[in-house]
């Protein structure tokens, strides 16, 4: 008896960002041409309905692997397999059948929203390109979309100009919804929204997942939402994964340095009286190294309370430690 | 750690602007006052008019079009009725401001160093030679390594949180009473966030400084300040120390954020609050909170409560306060 | 506070159920129709602008209903003596065939806002879809068309018309052609600049994640949205226009003799501009007029549209 293939399987992503947008850069000699490691041999899967979060700091790279699952960027090397089919290479006119099956959520509700359209029109616009529905067909469906996302039919005429934060964020996940995908990338979906309305999305977005069997690439740097809201959990630094675990157990026992000083490091409502910014252990020092030129050993090592000497020779490889739980370091290799 | 006069006394602290639709209050009747080495944090969600309070605090509302009331007592002086000159002397001095980010603040053509100088020697009557010597040991203070070096640097080449850093340093250069720190981590990652906050409680600790801190997250008022005040559509609904509201919120509306708050434990539904903020131009009678309020009553929407103390150091502004 | 799913699901959390009062982003609650009226009292404001408008509505009425706003026939010679000034009978004057001059104004207005209004849109279609292509694809597109618009710019535009008009002969509509080839490359450049910026906006990115065509994206999603600018460069493009053509028909280059034209009635009254000022003053004072309201026209539409549109 043989498992089916999990929804999403990634497998050793690498995208690097040339430093000089210059189209002749392809003259030059490619060991000169110094890239941004943005993303660095990323490999990890997503079942049906699972929630994965991908937390990590600016410029670790979740975004970027958020848009290269989309493949919304092309990616330098690795393979993307989406429901067994490596769509990696797959030209952008037969793209269209992923498109429908894997959506976006972005962060800004500002600027992820058309200002020229009503919210109907927005919300109608994939249901036609992908032909689910024609002629008043698509207006039904749009307001129930509309409606399982909070928002009442009056709504369907609006402007975005008209609506907060929290509404347009809900038309943002209305429109992903509207060709049923069965994966959504929420692209730090929460984290432009005040602490009230922060709330409300999220619970719709646990809702929602509850109801059609959605399955999320919950893309953040807020572990506090990341651990609401994730099955399991995925932990980055610097283009590289450095653990991966179910959320009960990374944040129970986080066993990467990097993430240990990332949990201390969190404010996290106490009791008044002591404060985890009096204490200077809890810290982590220094500045995080510069993603063009990377060190040769473990990227972490410059600030890990733990380094060893074999930290600065060569890359630790992410590997389970404990059943389910995956680490890069070389403290349990 | 506690002095006899405050430093910082604001009494009744109102922010109004005209419009198209009459004039909108902003921050309407906002009192508070820190002590030496105390910090004082506001903690409101965007809109609430903390921002604004900060920036009345330091004069940097032009009015008109704004119209402002109230009294500010720093050093003995009413800051409301001083004038622009007599403010500039004091700001950058005796009260040090940091803003959200950082990079806005520094003149990406100038040299870090040189701008810590400029902004030192308008205060600090010292030669220059001893100017630069201080740049450098402010900058090693706030914890930038080879500081000789870094001062010689641009701001494009200073990271978020070094940035901030720097801003700290030219705020504490010249050893103010107050520190007005309005979202200053915000920008920046949790790790870096981290050491900025820490230096910010070493100066209230080790300095006296007097810190009021602006912020929306709960987290970091809960770790950084003495005392919070929470406000709501320009009001001040909630007051207490720091380990009471936490523990036993009085008001309906800091109860319900705390509860919005992703918890260590379970899964299960956050807690939200229903609605949003009002707009200025929507402003509910009564209560302004009501509309939104799991226990509101009808006398909540005829009557605005007013903030009534509960016990020593702490008040709130609800008819059914402490009911939960 | 969070009321649960209810049977059907049901909305939760509802903002959007009405509360007492709308609780929205202070804005107009209904729609775009309202939003018309907003731009109208911003516009309305400003005492240039609607002066602007007004003489330029005034212009058009006048080239509409020429025929019978004109007294006399501006083709007919000799309904007055030559070269009188002002009278009652002709309040402009005459010129030296006799000719009344007002009623020459009146149809001269026709052909400069044909002029101007064609050549600008003419210029506006085909400069935008240029600026369009090149700022959304990029590339060797962008470089090739830029570079185009580049060599189109260096040329003073009277001196382009006049290359033009010498190739190919004269006529309205030539001097149409003429004009409008030398105002694409502003329309082409300030669209371009526009869409380089809109292009990157996470709407744009959603659009084509949802599987929307490239063409549907620029003409749906982008150009709604780069709109506004292009409007008030149109309305500042118009005054130019009709001082080109004014330049051409005082060259002798418009539409040719006997046709009333602002620029060659200037010309023809130079002659005489010691012993009969009016011949050339009062169409260069209706010119002047022209082009004011005009601008004034322009920087209001400017004023109004360009922040507002900016959300």
């Amino acid at each position: 008896m043989s498992a089916p293939p999990p929804l999403l399987e990634v497998r050793d992503l690498v995208k690097h960002f040339p430093v000089r947008a210059n189209p002749l850069a392809a003259l030059w000699p490619a060991a000169t041409r110094r890239v941004v490691h943005a993303v660095d041999g990323v490999s990890f899967a997503i079942e049906a309905g699972e929630t994965l979060g991908l937390v990590g700091e600016s410029g670790c790279g979740k975004t970027t692997t958020g848009r290269l699952v989309l493949r919304a960027i092309e990616p330098t090397r690795g393979r993307i397999i989406f429901e067994g089919q490596d769509i990696t290479a797959l030209p952008a006119s037969q793209l269209l059948p992923f498109r429908r099956k894997v959506q976006i959520v972005f962060q800004d509700p500002y600027s992820s929203l058309n200002p020229r359209m009503t919210v109907g029109q927005m919300v109608a616009e994939p249901i036609r390109v992908h032909r689910i529905a024609a002629g008043p067909e698509v207006e039904s469906r749009v307001r129930a979309l509309l409606d399982m996302v909070g928002l009442s039919p009056e709504y369907f005429r609006r402007y975005p100009h008209e609506l907060s934060g929290g509404q347009r964020q809900r038309v943002g996940i209305a429109r992903a919804l509207a060709v049923g995908p069965r994966l959504v990338v929420a692209d730090e979906a929460v984290s432009a929204l005040d602490v009230s309305v922060r709330a409300q999305i999220l619970n719709l977005l646990v809702e929602l997942r509850e109801r059609l069997g959605l399955a999320y690439l919950f893309v953040s740097h807020d572990l506090g939402v990341i651990r609401f809201v994730s099955h399991r959990v995925a932990v980055m630094y610097l283009g590289k994964l450095v653990e991966v675990a179910s959320t009960g157990a990374l944040f129970k026992q986080p066993l990467h340095p990097y993430t240990q000083a990332l949990l201390a490091a969190i404010p996290a409502v106490g009791d008044g009286e002591t404060s985890i910014f009096d204490d200077p252990t809890r810290l982590l020092e220094g500045e995080l190294p510069n993603p063009i030129d990377l060190p040769r050993g473990c990227r972490f090592a410059s600030r890990c309370p733990h380094r060893m000497a074999r930290c600065d020779e060569a890359e630790p490889v992410l590997r389970e430690a404990a059943p389910g739980h995956a680490v890069a370091c070389y403290l349990y290799a | 750690m506690t002095g006899s006069e405050p430093v910082l006394d604001v009494r009744d602290l109102t922010v109004e602007f005209s419009s198209e639709d009459g004039p909108l209050r902003a921050v309407d009747g906002v009192s508070f006052r820190i002590r030496r080495g105390e910090i004082v944090g506001l903690v409101g969600e965007s809109g609430a008019g903390k921002s604004l309070t900060s920036e009345a605090i330091m004069g940097l509302i032009r009015r008109p079009p704004g119209r402002i009331a109230g009294e500010v007592w720093f050093g003995g002086r009413d800051l409301l009725t001083l004038d622009e000159p007599a403010l500039a002397r004091i700001r950058g001095k005796d009260i040090a401001m940091i803003f959200q980010n950082p990079s806005a603040s520094l003149n990406p053509v100038f040299r870090v160093g040189d701008q810590m100088l400029e902004a030192m020697a308008l205060h600090l009557p010292e030669p220059r030679a001893a100017l630069r010597e201080r740049v450098v040991e402010t900058l090693g203070r706030v914890g930038i390594s080879s500081p000789r070096a870094r001062a010689r640097d641009y701001p494009h080449q200073f990271s978020g949180g070094m940035a901030q850093r720097v801003m700290i340093g030219m705020g504490i250069s010249c050893v103010p009473s107050l520190l007005i720190a309005d979202e200053p981590t915000t920008a920046l990652d949790v790790t870096i966030q981290a050491q900025v906050l820490a230096l910010i409680r070493g100066l209230a600790r080790e300095l006296g400084v007097a810190v009021l801190l602006v912020s929306h997250d709960l987290g970091i008022i809960s770790q950084m300040c003495h005392r919070v005040l929470v406000m709501y559509a320009g009001r001040v609904v909630e007051e207490a120390s720091v380990a009471t509201i936490f523990r036993a919120p009085a008001h309906p509306y800091t109860r319900g954020l705390i509860e919005c708050l992703p918890r260590l434990h379970g899964n299960g539904r956050l807690g939200a609050i229903a609605g949003m903020m009002p707009g200025l131009r929507a402003l509910p009678s009564g209560c302004r909170f009501h509309p939104r309020c799991p226990i509101a009553e009808p006398r909540c929407a005829a009557e605005a409560p007013a903030l009534r103390p509960l016990a020593t150091d702490r008040a709130a502004a609800c008819h059914l306060a402490g009911v939960s | 506070m969070a009321q649960p799913l209810g049977a059907g699901g049901r909305s939760f959390d509802a903002e959007g159920v009405s509360v007492s009062q709308p609780t929205a982003a202070p804005a107009d609650a209904r729609g775009a129709r309202v939003g018309v009226r907003r731009v109208w009292r911003r516009f309305a404001r400003n005492p240039g602008a609607v002066f602007g408008l007004a003489v330029f509505l005034g212009i058009v009425a006048m080239a509409v209903l020429a025929p019978v706003l004109a007294p006399y026939d501006p083709l007919a010679q000799g309904v007055g003596k030559p070269l009188e000034g002002p009278t009652f009978a002709h309040w402009a004057g005459t010129d030296s065939f006799g000719r009344d001059i007002m009623s020459r104004i009146i149809y001269g207005a026709r052909v400069a806002l044909v002029v101007g209004l064609v050549a600008v849109a003419l210029a506006m279609v085909i400069g935008v879809t240029l600026g369009l292509i090149s700022g959304y694809y990029g590339g060797v597109v962008d470089v090739v068309i830029m570079r185009v618009m580049d060599g189109l710019f260096a040329f003073p535009i009277i001196i382009l018309a006049i290359a033009m008009m010498a190739v190919m002969g004269f006529g309205v509509r030539n001097v149409i052609i003429a004009v409008a080839v030398g105002f694409i490359a502003p329309f082409a450049r300030v669209t371009r600049g526009d869409v380089l910026a809109v292009k990157e906006e996470p709407y744009i990115e959603a659009a084509r994640l949802a599987g929307v065509g490239s063409l549907a994206i620029i003409f749906r999603h982008v150009l709604p949205n780069v709109l506004a600018p292009i409007i008030v460069q149109g309305a500042l493009r118009v005054s130019g226009a009709i001082i080109t053509e004014s330049g051409l028909s005082f060259l002798g280059l418009g539409p040719p003799p006997p046709t009333p034209a602002w620029g060659r009635m200037i010309a023809e009254g130079q002659t005489f501009i010691v012993m009969a000022p009016h011949v050339a003053t009062i169409p260069g004072i209706a010119l002047m007029l022209a082009i004011v309201a005009l601008n004034l026209l322009g920087d209001g539409l400017r004023d109004t549209l360009d922040p507002r549109m900016r959300r």
